[in-house]
């Protein structure tokens, strides 16, 4: 099995790199540090390795790296940083979307790559459009809401140009965010 | 069941709070949106060594041969190990993380199989490499011979004379019995008796992160495991099968990508260790998700049957519950989670006269272990069911059964057990009724049915176990907080409820919260996240650390401000006199001012859980555990008889939660909980034919997708009567719970016929109505018969 050079603009940043041909796109990618390309399954079943291939959502496990060979890929490290995280990220932490974490990059990157070509998703679509992403800890209901929010702060962000991103980054966690699909009664209180 | 009005809630006296009960964004939330949370997977060392595990392809088979000299050879190859080169180390299983407790109950299973095989994916062998595929290769050229003995498949089978003995000397793991009241006179006193059997199969936990972890050995020659797990302190136990002291081996756990019980197992760790210490040199192993199906503990397949006798009205006078459990290969956590299903088996009933003979035996299959609600789920599958069927018999509405035997505050749980908080039942079952609204219409060939189920859980380890948990809280000198604590969070906020627990008493925003955590040398022990245990013990540790540094602020304050320490209040990074708030000096300032007198700004506390003796031997009698949560699903299911597809049309959960520390993280605890419930309910079996694995990847074994169920409405009630922190009971196993049984009621109340064991597929469900059909048949055919004579 022959090394071949193959060059990866990952992120944003160049990598020219020699890789056997049955290497996967996951393991190139991981080998290259990028670690928020998670490993759940290596079969496409999970998702949690979805990363973006020229704009288009793709399991990485599912690729092999050399089909990669000169394309542009962004991972969700290379959506937002802790600084400056990317109204989808941002909306996810918001919505209470996460708990374990460990499906997010690869459902942040279905999300984005959704929003890109439809800013105004019906629940069905994003029910959809998330349906390779496996989740085992929320039922799905709060990330279909962090979705939702999603679309709703990146909308707002085309429709007026004047607020910038960074401010809408910087607003704290909202105290009265209404729960995504729940209730709340405390003892005492009417419970018409 | 016709519509249904929520219950009142009775009063009860919640204070407004600052941090608590507020859907706050979690503190480990924007790292993990950005992929900055590093997992114990994305972890590497200097001079790293890549390890992978040999295992077993029979279910019963001595080991004739198991050369590995091949595999030594093989350039790259840095470490062999079979069983003999552990010296037939053995986990011990059965009582993870720190207890007072010594007696174990013995239920070892070998670190690497020696002689002997007694599941398929046993542990047999285990190479380190300079890379994954050397040591894949490395593998492959170790030769193997098996002598195949004789299987048992069924813990039915186990236990019959003549079985292969897999535990010693009878195959008994474990066995309880209850006795409490008069049985014979119970039944006696009964109108009706109905006599139900109900089975749950195999359940994987399929977390989306595999186990993995890296391990080293430092310069003291302390052996540091990092690792994804739910029990740091299995530090002492590998300590043990290593043969070093217990303060040589290091267990820094990381964000854990979901555990769900799986995690409170040992498993990558203690081959690390082995080969750290064998090799000098770092290693990495890393679970395949194939490896994870077969390597990893499942829920526990139990076939219950109640038998129940009753008034005309409902009312039960007397019980018999008699449960069989499948261990697995090895015991692992069984005897425990045994005990969970037998202490529970009555549910949130008043049952006087009730005996529960309860058993467990191995099988030559997957072992089982913890799995959220570890027991529970399955008892409450076994009597929720059970109240329907006796609604069935007496032809009365199913909450109207439930009401008449409803438990209240002060009531006895079959061990004896009084219940001392807030029994909210008919309040969450009402509510979840009520919420399905409108009854969607039959058509000729869908069935609707709907149904509910009320559950009960403890939170909190067994009482006799000793459990205690530390925290230490300290404010810095810019007025920011720091926590110490060894909590692993395995995704459920455990972490964030105690930042926002400390936030609040000590009067600063969550985001002035830092915690450090998951370290069994240099965080304080916490204990396992298992038991839904953290935010009743760790909660209350942080809030004894955080009360007591509070209390020196709050002395420091008043003097500062001339006032009483009654007058002085912390928020908003301050300390202001509570009649007039213009009196206020910060934080920061006050720290100063208590720095200057040397008065200490931390406090280490540790928070001991109530301590029993345990189970009366004759009996079963005595308390189990430190307190219970209560909760209710009810759906509503569309059952297509042509092709036996069942859909879920609507769903609907609500707990008692006795207070919220974090709403939004409550939600995703009761919709992620239903979700697994449902899941276990219509689609996920981990099936085994002849000890051989049949679902062995997430092609196979099938977890619910954002596309198979709608979102659950969730409705959070707070008693503010639990024993954990501002009156919180846990929720992260009890919200499991009542899912799957609110299904099987309602798919039986769209069939009206009662499907014997889970999952519900649509092979069953049609095999089912078949037999229904021609038991109809059979009937009509025996009734003309006997008009025509």
């Amino acid at each position: 099995m022959g090394l071949a050079a193959i060059h990866l603009t990952v992120n944003g940043r160049r990598h020219e790199v020699f890789l056997s041909a049955n290497t996967t796109l996951l393991t190139a990618l991981r080998d290259l540090g990028y670690t928020d390309v998670k490993n759940g399954c290596e079969i496409g079943e999970c998702g949690a390795c979805a990363v973006l291939l020229n704009g288009e959502a793709v399991n990485s496990c599912m690729a092999l790296a050399r089909q990669a060979d000169g394309a542009e890929i962004v991972t969700n490290a290379g959506l937002g940083t802790m600084q400056d995280p990317h109204p989808i990220q941002e909306a996810f932490a918001d919505a209470g979307a996460i708990q374990c974490g460990f499906c997010t990059p690869g459902m942040v990157i279905s999300t984005k790559a959704l929003l890109d070509r439809n800013p105004d998703p019906t629940e069905a679509e994003i029910r959809e459009a998330l349906s390779g992403n496996l989740c085992r800890c929320t039922g799905y209901g709060q990330i279909i809401e962090a979705v939702r929010l999603s679309a709703e702060r990146l909308r707002d962000l085309t429709s007026s140009p004047a607020s910038s991103q960074s401010e809408e980054g910087q607003e704290p966690a909202s105290e009265k965010r209404v729960l995504a699909s729940g209730e709340q009664e405390k003892a005492g209180g009417d419970s018409k | 069941m016709s519509k249904v009005t929520p219950k009142p809630l009775p009063k009860a006296d919640l204070p407004e709070l600052k941090q608590v009960g507020k859907p706050l964004r979690r503190v480990d939330a924007l790292g993990k949106a950005v992929g900055a949370t590093v997992y114990a997977a994305d972890f590497t060392m200097p001079n790293m060594l890549h390890a992978k595990v040999l295992r077993s392809s029979r279910p019963h088979a001595r080991i004739a041969k198991l050369d590995v000299s091949m595999a030594r050879e093989l350039p790259g190859v840095a470490c062999v190990m079979t069983g003999e080169d552990v010296k037939g180390a053995k986990l011990n299983t059965d009582l993870p993380g720190q207890t007072g407790r010594e007696a174990r109950a013995g239920s070892d299973a070998p670190v690497l199989a020696l002689d002997v095989v007694r599941y398929v994916g046993e542990p047999m062998a285990l190479v380190a490499a300079e890379t994954v595929e050397i040591a894949e290769q490395a593998i492959r050229l170790i030769e193997i011979e098996y002598e195949d003995l004789p299987g048992v498949f069924t813990p039915e089978d186990a236990l019959k004379s003549g079985a292969p003995i897999l535990f010693e000397p009878d195959n008994v793991v474990s066995r309880y019995a209850i006795r409490k009241g008069d049985l014979e006179a119970g039944m006696a006193e009964a109108d009706v008796i109905v006599e139900r059997t109900f089975k749950m199969p195999f359940v994987e936990h399929a977390y989306l992160e595999p186990d993995g972890g890296v391990a080293w050995v430092d310069e003291q020659g302390v052996i540091n495991i990092r690792v994804c797990t739910q029990v740091i302190e299995h530090f002492r136990s590998i300590a043990r099968a290593l043969g070093v002291p217990q303060n040589r081996v290091r267990i820094r756990g990381t964000m854990v990508g979901g555990g769900f019980g799986s995690k409170e197992d040992i498993t990558v760790e203690i081959f690390l260790a082995f080969l750290t210490r064998d090799t000098g040199r770092p290693v990495k192993l890393v679970y395949t998700r194939e490896e994870q199906f077969a390597a990893t503990a499942k829920r526990h397949p139990f076939t219950i049957t109640h038998k129940t006798g009753v008034k005309k009205d409902g009312r039960i006078t007397a019980s018999h519950v008699t449960m069989t459990a499948d261990s697995g290969a090895y015991p692992y956590l069984t005897p425990y989670v045994l005990l969970y299903a037998t202490g529970m088996a009555a549910g949130p009933y008043k049952v006087d006269n009730i005996h529960v003979d309860s058993v467990a035996a191995p099988t030559n299959q997957s072992f089982t272990s913890a799995f959220r609600g570890f027991g529970g789920p399955q008892a409450a599958l076994g009597y929720e069911q059970q109240m329907d069927e006796i609604a069935k018999a007496l032809d009365l509405d199913p909450l109207e059964v439930r009401r008449a035997n409803y438990m209240q505050t002060g009531d006895t749980t079959c061990t004896g057990q009084a219940v001392t908080s807030a029994i909210w039942t008919e309040e969450c079952a009402t509510r979840v009724l009520h919420a399905l609204g409108e009854r969607t219409p039959d058509t000729p060939t869908v069935k609707i049915g709907r149904g509910f189920a009320n559950t009960f859980q403890s939170y909190g380890r067994i009482t006799w176990f000793h459990d205690t948990s530390r925290a230490w809280v300290g404010v810095e000198q810019d007025g920011t907080v720091v926590l110490r604590c060894g909590v692993p969070d395995i995704g459920a906020g455990q972490s964030n409820s105690i930042c926002q627990i400390a936030a609040e008493i000590l009067g600063v925003p969550l985001e002035r919260v830092t915690i450090y955590a998951t370290d069994s040398a240099v965080t304080p022990l916490a204990g396992t996240s298992t038991a839904t245990r953290q935010l009743y013990m760790s909660g209350n540790a942080v809030t004894m650390a955080s009360t007591a540094v509070r209390t020196r602020l709050v002395g420091r304050a008043a003097r500062e401000l001339g006032v009483s320490e009654g007058e002085i209040d912390l928020s908003d990074s301050r300390a202001f006199v509570t009649s007039d708030p213009s009196r206020f000096v910060e934080l920061k300032d006050l720290v100063h001012l208590c720095a200057a007198e040397g008065i200490e700004l931390s406090h280490l506390a540790q928070f001991n859980a109530p301590f029993t003796d345990g189970l009366d031997p004759e009996t079963g009698q005595g308390d189990i555990w430190p307190d219970f949560t209560f909760g209710a699903v009810a759906v509503e299911v569309a059952v297509d008889t042509e092709t036996g597809q069942i859909e879920l049309l609507r769903c609907a959960a609500c707990h008692d939660v006795g207070r919220a520390i974090n709403p939004a993280a409550v939600e995703g605890q009761i919709a992620g909980g239903t979700h697994q419930g449902l899941g276990y309910a219509l689609m996920e079996e981990f099936v085994l034919e002849d000890g051989q694995i049949k679902t062995p990847s997430l092609a196979e074994y099938l977890i619910p997708t954002s596309v198979d169920f709608p979102s659950t409405k969730v409705i959070i009630l707070e008693s503010g009567t639990g024993v954990g922190p501002f009156g919180a009971k846990g929720i992260g196993e009890p919200a499991l719970t009542p899912a799957a049984p609110a299904v099987a009621n309602a798919v039986a109340d769209a069939l009206g016929l009662r499907i014997e064991s889970l999952p519900y597929t649509p092979k069953k469900v049609l095999e089912t109505i078949e037999r229904s059909k021609q038991a109809s048949r059979q009937d009509a055919e025996h009734a003309k018969k006997k008009q025509d004579t």
